[in-house]
């Protein structure tokens, strides 16, 4: 029998279980031979109160390792997750909304209250509509990582994570090894030339596409920053390379920093802000800053503001 | 008071939902629910953003389907900015997303309900999932595994990302494609071409003919159903088209996607969090009645099967006339969403090959000029799961004032629960119930593919 496995998904977008079975076919020995899956709502049925629905406590079974994918935004985020914890040896967050947050803790930037009333009062809402709240789990005060809930054993960020590390990180676990993952920035893994700080002052939006000349290889562009586009591969930790260059740099499109900041607890706005001032970049010229922790709003980083952006554009 | 069983989590399904059964006293249905337990914001957290950069924070809604929403987002930017793509950018961002549905298909049938056929609704939980096929039907799991894959490094390669795509930019593609990934982009859809149509003999042979009985009876319903044609001919479309709202009795309105707030609205229930669109332009309300349903229709395959007057490739057409032939337009039977699947799967590979085969798929002007501006913009594509819509208000700086989602599968949340309620309603009596039956239940929902 396989090592017993739990997948878990909290508030996500299920990106991370695509990109679970991307591993492609070495997938299949890894999930019928070196894992026995014992719980996965996206794979199995496997139920909380029991296969006939009877029980009154959510349980799922004991477990060596456990993988959770996406943040904690509600009470049975929280229950999920205290549960898993209880019942995996290792409990590895996967993807960067557990590890960080993700998109979904762009919501720590807005009075979650009156947003949600908002939802519910769109143009094509029926009006009089009120937020649900009967069967439905309440939510917190806020979007978190994983690990400030509970103790986590092992991250793995990434929006979506790179197949090939996931199954680094499964293979490791296995062969009782510390996993090899890449420890570098964006940047460091990016082929693409830098011919040094240019005449660059201010970032552009991105509006108009790159220049460079189609079919040629990555490593013939210059630089997306010295091209003048707002680029967070300084400030992102690497890990989405797969064929050679940063997923998003091998489309010509500049990083928006889907791997979260390069050490565990770092600043990606202020990294930025720094990484901009230090090449001569007017760092005032990033239209809507704070959305420069899109992927890292949890761990308190990203708050409402009570003046909507304008004294941050003074 | 009886007893409540709480099916949770829903399994096999794209998203986080529980069936809750309730029971009278003689052990018969009283009332089922499917709750839809989660609730982001994405209307309101991408309001004050650059809407240039809201085709790639809003793909994170959906894991699966991210090539919908980045495009519908790119198509609502584009009107909001009063840009029209170029001939080229348009089509690569179509080929991305017919390509996109190929691989959710494969996923879909395959991943997530063939294990209910292959190896049967009663099988034990632990066997019942794709581990349980690959185990049972190898070297068929194993093909699968490669078609779905090679589809998905396909689109990886060419895009950068499969999953959270950034290619798709307003007023077009970031990249344009040269003629070496053209070809190898046609062989590959060559071959998924060959495995579609392979899928569709299986399933006809294998799976929807030995389970006709259930087929006719498992969560069926009668409702009206949303699609998108073409605006000339009312062929099927995925990317661009018309809106097409059809009644239970087979008349239709068509209407242009800028509009659809006059025809449709959105009702809430205290206990789900995503909303129920149904066809306020029926003027009778909302009611998921049994008998007597209001305002409500489908959205998803079987709906755009149902709307469309034909297909505008070949084997599809081949399997659409075969199809309405044997059940009619509209077909109601829950079930037969696995059908339409399948034959949506051959279209969209027929169709990526049409795009890959037009003589200016590797022209280099694949993007308009685009100046951020106050406006406002509809997209609209059909998602794996249905009609999708963006609506975006920019303003003078060309960041997004406010923002109105529809999003595929919230069409079909009033006719999944109208399918769990018949399912369980006749499934469960006199409180006799088991996994097995319990888990047709939930069959009736992984039907829609939520």
């Amino acid at each position: 029998m396989g090592v017993r496995t739990a997948l878990e998904w909290l508030g996500s977008c299920s990106g991370c279980e695509i990109a679970i079975l991307n591993i492609g076919e070495a997938l299949i020995p890894i999930i019928t031979e070196a894992l026995e899956i014992v719980h996965a709502p996206v794979l199995m049925d496997h139920k909380y109160f029991g296969q006939c629905g009877e029980g009154l406590t959510l349980e799922i079974p004991e477990a060596v390792v456990g993988i959770v994918t996406g943040g904690v935004s509600n009470h049975e985020h929280l229950e999920v997750l205290e549960e898993m914890r209880k019942k995996c040896t290792v409990l590895i967050a996967l993807g960067t909304c557990a590890t960080h947050g993700g998109i979904p803790a762009l919501m720590n930037g807005q009075d979650q209250k009156k947003s949600w009333e908002e939802i519910f009062q769109t143009i094509t809402t029926d009006p009089g509509a009120k937020v649900p709240n009967i069967e439905v789990p309440a939510p917190l005060d806020r979007v978190y990582a994983c690990d400030e809930k509970v103790k986590i054993d092992m991250q793995l960020p990434g929006c979506p994570p790179n197949p090939a590390l996931i199954a680094e990180v499964i293979v490791s676990l296995l062969e009782g090894r510390p996993p090899v993952l890449p420890g570098k920035s964006v940047c460091d893994t990016c082929p693409t030339k830098r011919e040094g700080k240019g005449a660059v002052s201010k970032v552009k939006r991105f509006i108009t596409n790159a220049e460079f000349t189609a079919g040629e290889p990555i490593s013939e562009m210059r630089c997306l920053l010295e091209q003048g586009y707002m680029c967070m591969g300084p400030v992102t930790a690497a890990g989405c390379a797969k064929l050679g260059a940063p997923s998003c740099i091998s489309a010509r499109v500049p990083c928006r920093g889907c791997f979260g900041p390069v050490r565990k607890d770092g600043n990606q706005l202020l990294d930025m802000m720094n990484a901009l001032a230090s090449n001569g970049i007017d760092f005032s010229s990033v239209t809507d800053r704070r959305s420069l922790l899109r992927f890292s709003g949890a761990h308190g980083m990203l708050k409402p503001v009570k003046k909507r952006v304008e004294e941050e554009e003074s | 008071m009886g007893t409540v069983l709480n099916i949770a989590p829903v399994s096999r399904i794209e998203g986080h939902a529980k069936i809750a059964i309730h029971l009278d006293d003689a052990g018969n249905v009283e009332d089922a629910f499917l709750h839809i337990q989660s609730l982001r914001g994405f209307e309101k957290f991408i309001e004050g953003r650059p809407a240039e950069e809201v085709p790639r924070i809003v793909n994170r809604i959906c894991g699966i389907c991210p090539w919908m929403h980045h495009l519908a987002s790119n198509k609502a930017v584009d009107g909001a900015f009063g840009v029209t793509p170029t001939p080229t950018g348009h089509k690569l961002r179509e080929m991305c997303q017919v390509m996109a549905h190929i691989n959710d298909k494969i996923l879909h049938f395959f991943f997530l309900a063939a294990p209910d056929f292959v190896l049967g609704p009663d099988a034990d939980y632990a066997v019942r999932n794709v581990i349980g096929v690959v185990k049972a039907a190898p070297e068929l799991a194993t093909q699968v595994v490669k078609m779905r894959q090679l589809g998905q490094m396909m689109l990886d390669k060419f895009a950068g990302k499969a999953i959270h795509p950034i290619a798709g930019v307003v007023g077009g593609f970031a990249k344009p494609m040269v003629e070496s990934e053209r070809q190898e982009l046609l062989a590959g859809t060559r071959t998924l071409l060959d495995f579609a149509c392979y899928a569709l003999d299986f399933a006809k042979n294998n799976v929807f003919a030995k389970y006709m009985d259930t087929i006719g009876s498992l969560g069926v319903i009668k409702t009206g159903f949303l699609g998108t044609v073409d605006r000339a001919d009312g062929a099927f479309r995925l990317y661009d088209g018309k809106q097409r709202l059809m009644k239970a009795d087979g008349s239709y309105v068509d209407f242009e996607g800028v509009d659809y707030a006059d025809y449709l609205g959105e009702h809430v229930e205290p206990w789900a969090y995503s909303k129920m669109p149904y066809a306020k332009s029926w003027q009778e309300g909302f009611d998921m009645n049994l008998d007597a349903p209001k305002g409500i229709y489908r959205a998803n395959t079987l709906a755009r099967i149902n709307v469309c007057d034909k297909m505008s490739t070949p084997k599809a057409q081949e399997a659409f006339e075969e199809f309405r032939a044997a059940f009619g337009r509209p077909a109601q039977a829950t079930l037969l969403y696995h059908y339409a699947r399948l034959i949506e799967l051959i279209y969209a590979c027929e169709r990526t090959i049409e795009l890959l085969e037009w003589e200016g798929i590797t022209d280099t002007n694949v993007r308009a000029k685009v100046e951020p501006k106050a406006g406002r913009g509809v997209g609209i594509v059909e998602a794996p799961r249905g009609t999708l819509i963006h609506d975006y208000t920019t303003d003078a700086n060309g960041c997004i004032k406010s923002a109105n989602l529809i999003v595929g599968t919230t069409h079909n949340i009033a006719p999944m629960n109208m399918s769990v309620k018949q399912a369980a309603t006749s499934l469960i009596k006199n409180g006799v119930y088991n996994e097995g039956l319990l888990n047709q239940v939930e069959m009736a929902v992984r039907a829609y593919d939520p």
